[in-house]
């Protein structure tokens, strides 16, 4: 005998990241207390990122302390090249995970120890889409744009670009090998995320690192 | 792709409030999805075919509403809705940066049997 189930609407109204918007909001806290900046370095893969942070932590070296967590789909070979900067480095790899999430970071946290740290860099899984959604409790959110890229990135992503305070345009090396076109990328950049603060350099021939250096320093004694 | 992730989550809220309203199964899961949060439904649906399997809402359905993006003018004031992904205003030509709607991923509500 079939007969038809009462049925009721139970209305809910609930975001699906609040879970990892909580742990993100307890990790900036505690961050907070101990006085540390945290960023959170996002772009797609190869654009940079380890580049970046390996010549970072050679110039910080003996200037502030800082420490790094790594975030990889597979393998710690970026945790290997950061080794030897004197900056503790933790790898968290996603078996496969598309971005890092605020409960993986709390974790890695604890396992680098945040004692006497100024600077938390989030090296964050090579992917221009997924974590643009997860706030991982960062300060600021930094993404990469390599120069081989192409100058329109940030009008083709604009969920990332447009939940990032800063914007670094990488290989700056490269630019007139792979013609990229500077000015368009900043004016790209200044319409789709016209509060960024940008930077261009190149890790590897130092162009326009100092000013970056400068920048984390500053970020740090405010 | 983080689709299958967010599903569970979703799915997750769903069979808690379900579970506390005492229901027996879940029919309809109904979410709001912002068109600037970074998830393509199409994948959401599909990762949701799976991720129900063996739990409270297995064989519901899944409906989605599309929140555009909204803008605020920080000079004039006006509300719009974007074009492309530069927010520029429509009334005095500012870009905008302040977002009314677009980012949320949200559960509305759930249809149950008692």
């Amino acid at each position: 005998m079939s007969h038809q189930e009462p049925r009721k609407i139970i209305s809910i109204e609930r975001e699906v990241l609040e879970k990892n918007d909580r742990m993100a909001r307890m990790n900036r806290e505690d961050y907070a207390r101990r006085g540390i900046f945290v960023l959170n370095l996002v772009s797609s893969p190869g654009s940079g990122k380890t580049a970046l942070l390996s010549r970072t932590l050679e110039r910080l070296q003996g200037r502030l302390r800082a420490g790094v967590i790594v975030g990889d789909l597979a393998t710690d070979n970026d945790a290997q090249r950061l080794r030897g900067f004197g900056a503790p480095v933790v790898q968290i790899t996603t078996d496969g995970y598309c971005h890092l999430e605020a409960n993986m970071v709390a974790r890695a946290a604890e396992e680098l120890g945040l004692d006497g740290l100024q600077l938390l860099i989030i090296e964050n899984v090579g992917n221009l889409v997924c974590p643009s959604s997860h706030d991982l409790g960062e300060n600021v959110r930094v993404a990469l744009l390599s120069t081989p890229e192409g100058e329109d990135k940030p009008a083709k992503y604009p969920t990332l670009y447009k939940s990032s305070q800063v914007v670094v345009l990488t290989k700056m090396d490269l630019a007139e090998a792979v013609e990229f076109d500077r000015d368009a990328a900043r004016r790209t950049i200044a319409e789709v995320t016209p509060d960024a603060r940008v930077f261009e350099l190149s890790s590897k021939t130092g162009l326009g690192m100092d000013a970056w250096i400068d920048y984390l320093v500053q970020s740090i004694v405010k | 792709m983080h689709e299958v992730g967010l599903v569970s989550s979703a799915v997750d809220i769903a069979v808690e409030s379900a579970t506390k309203a005492g229901a027996l199964a879940i029919t309809r899961i109904r979410m709001r999805i912002g068109s600037l949060s970074g998830v393509v439904p199409s994948a959401l649906e599909f990762a949701f075919e799976c991720v129900v399997r063996e739990t409270m809402a297995e064989g519901a359905t899944f409906e989605y509403e599309i929140v555009p993006v909204r803008c605020r003018c920080p000079v004039c004031k006006t509300e719009f809705r974007p074009e492309t992904a530069v927010y520029r205003c429509p009334n005095c030509g500012e870009i905008s940066t302040e977002l009314i709607s677009g980012r949320e991923l949200q559960v509305v509500d759930i249809e149950v049997e008692q």
